[in-house]
């Protein structure tokens, strides 16, 4: 069962990575295919594990700042800000679709 | 060494002289991405001041250690061997990292890695390959079958494994005395068992992942790797504990220990595994982990075989959560605030994907994109939720053996010695990992401690090492274990020439080697 090229598109928004090539596409194949393997194991009556410590409380420390004022430190490793800002370019215009961006799944 | 530096036979000054200058001497082996001189000559200098006025900061003052490049580490470049981070310089000090500074080590540099930690062969990183000293020691050369003159000498090489090889390299070949490396499916233990090192892999909970670039939250773990057991209780000891910073430490006080100088297994019960007799498993570790056996039942200790019976699907689960958790823990890595950034500027989203097109090799892309499937809406209840399930299953295969009175498990850590990069290479990282992480992975999967102690030379010259796995939260009686067996295996020095030339006085005995 192949993956459709519409999931395939759908995963390079999500992800915002691309498949590159046939190469990536047979990768995440492969991989479904290995995953496909804990069908195998039957785990009727089991609960998810989230996390080994699932027997202990986490800790919470009081709501009282301790450090912080670090703009300086922080905005050095940013290419592009203004003032105490980081500077993107413009949201809410989503992703080309398949037909109009650069993405090897547009030859599929 | 730290007992010569207390008495003054050598001052830190001359010790992280020497250990740059084999860092120097040996650059082939590309252990390291950063060397950081001048810092790490200062901090030497304050130290010298220390044991000068008699007040050294403890057994760690002066001593010279390498950090894995994953580690934040504030003013020092921090890459995770990926174009994504090439020139961030940390703000920061991850807190493993402040904690070895404030006992007053000296950073040497920061160590060579697969990119983002993803990878069992520390072959997949931006800076290259790192190569295992062990490749160019008499004991392999002695044993390698020269096919073709110079040509085999430079394409011969082995691997040091992963994906923390560049500090396994870094303390094999005696340029530090301890490195942090991290361990998430046995990233820590695959390599020191390629380069004859120990390595040890503490409990989830135990030790700080503040500062640690993250790769699966739920199983990453700071490893520490050293050339003996008594020196991985002394960095355990000024690493462990709760961390306000880290929500997943543990908060109970953590003690640190010393380990008896005559250790006693004969009260013990140790359990073999049986389904660690993993496919591929060579004939060779086999027959050391046999002997191993042996060498405990000897001892009066009691060993039995036991079951972990969904050891198989470890690898499994450990490939979808993984690469679910990458998927999210890799989101963060848009060009914004810090890191490599896209020139491109129609969009943010454009910006984003052009930016992480730019600046995550294969690997990485791939397991986000797998990530990212199995966390569909259709996918998510088949593939991350039962790989969840499985996790449990798999955790409660350790509960019920120790239960049950067994207090050690006794496993190889690899399926071989290590082997030539011009074979690793021939498959894929992802196959490579499926294979490598066989023996590791599980205790990542149920966030137990285990350790890779070094126990013989192969047939080819190579380390080999093997596992114990301990109960969680239980490394005075791991590492206690390790050390016994340390002493009953003897493993040879490795006997590298570069570091004949430049330590003939420091490190001429084993002994002066350690730190403890």
């Amino acid at each position: 069962e192949k993956v459709t090229v519409e999931v395939l598109d759908h995963l390079e928004h999500l992800a915002l990575v691309d498949f590159r090539d046939a190469e990536g596409v047979e990768r995440l194949q492969k991989a479904i295919q290995f995953a496909d393997r804990l069908h195998e194991v039957n785990t009727d009556g089991v609960e998810p594990m989230d996390s080994v410590l699932e027997d202990r409380c986490l800790y919470l420390r009081e709501d009282d700042v301790t450090e912080g004022n670090c703009t300086n430190e922080l905005l050095k490793n940013a290419r592009e800000k203004i003032e105490e800002y980081f500077v993107a370019p413009p949201g809410n215009i989503p992703l080309p679709k398949l037909e109009e961006r650069e993405t090897f799944l547009q030859g599929s | 060494v730290s007992a010569a530096l207390k008495e003054g036979h050598v001052t830190p000054t001359e010790l992280c002289q020497r250990c740059l200058a084999l860092i120097k001497s040996t650059k082939f082996l590309n252990a390291y991405i950063t060397v950081a001189e001048e810092t790490a000559l200062k901090q030497a200098e304050e130290s010298e001041k220390r044991y000068k006025r008699g007040q050294p900061l403890g057994v760690l003052d002066g001593i010279p250690v390498a950090v894995k490049d994953n580690f934040n580490t504030a003013g020092i470049e921090t890459t995770c061997a990926s174009n994504m981070l090439k020139g961030y310089i940390s703000p920061y000090n991850a807190t493993v990292v402040q904690k070895l500074l404030d006992q007053g080590a000296v950073l040497l540099g920061k160590t060579n890695l697969d990119e983002f930690a993803m990878g069992s062969g520390s072959t997949d990183g931006v800076f290259g390959p790192v190569r295992n000293p062990w490749s160019y020691s008499r004991q392999y050369k002695e044993k390698s079958v020269p096919k073709s003159h110079s040509e085999d000498k430079e394409s011969n090489w082995v691997i040091t494994g992963g994906s923390s090889g560049g500090s396994a390299a870094a303390v094999s070949s005696f340029t530090c005395f301890a490195a942090l490396g991290s361990d998430t499916g046995g990233s820590t233990r695959n390599p020191a068992a390629h380069c004859g090192v120990v390595g040890l892999k503490p409990t989830y909970g135990l030790i700080s992942r503040h500062g640690l670039i993250p790769l699966v939250n739920s199983m990453d773990v700071p490893g520490i790797l050293t050339r003996c057991v008594d020196d991985a209780a002394v960095l355990l000891g000024s690493l462990a504990g709760h961390d306000p910073k880290d929500s997943t430490t543990i908060q109970d006080t953590f003690k640190p220990f010393k380990l008896p100088s005559l250790p006693d297994v004969s009260k013990l019960s140790i359990g073999i595994p049986k389904e660690y007799h993993a496919p591929g498993l060579s004939s060779e570790i086999l027959a050391l982990w046999s002997k191993a056996a042996d060498l405990f039942k000897n001892a009066g200790a009691k060993v039995i075989e036991v079951s972990l019976p969904n050891t198989c699907y470890s690898i499994v689960c450990y490939h979808v959560l993984c690469t679910a958790e990458v998927a999210s823990n890799m989101a963060r890595f848009d060009g914004l605030e810090y890191g490599h950034r896209s020139d491109m500027n129609k969009s943010t989203e454009s910006m984003y994907a052009a930016t992480r097109r730019e600046g995550f090799n294969d690997v990485v892309r791939g397991r986000i994109l797998s990530g990212n499937y199995f966390l569909l809406k259709q996918n998510y209840e088949n593939y991350f939720i039962k790989a969840q399930k499985v996790r449990r299953l798999i955790a409660n295969d350790f509960l019920k053996v120790f239960r049950s009175g067994v207090d050690i498990l006794l496993t190889p850590t690899t399926l071989s010695d290590a082997v030539p990069y011009m074979e690793f290479i021939k498959e894929d990282n992802r196959t490579r990992s499926e294979q490598d992480d066989i023996l590791t992975q599980a205790a990542n999967m149920a966030g137990l401690p285990a350790i890779n102690v070094p126990t013989a030379l192969s047939e080819r010259g190579l380390p080999v090492g093997l596992q114990f796995i301990g109960r969680s939260f239980q490394e005075k009686q791991l590492l206690t274990v390790a050390k016994w067996f340390e002493k009953q295996v003897k493993f040879p020095m490795i006997q590298l020439e570069e570091v004949e030339r430049h330590n003939h006085n420091v490190f001429q005995h084993q002994k002066s080697a350690s730190f403890s």
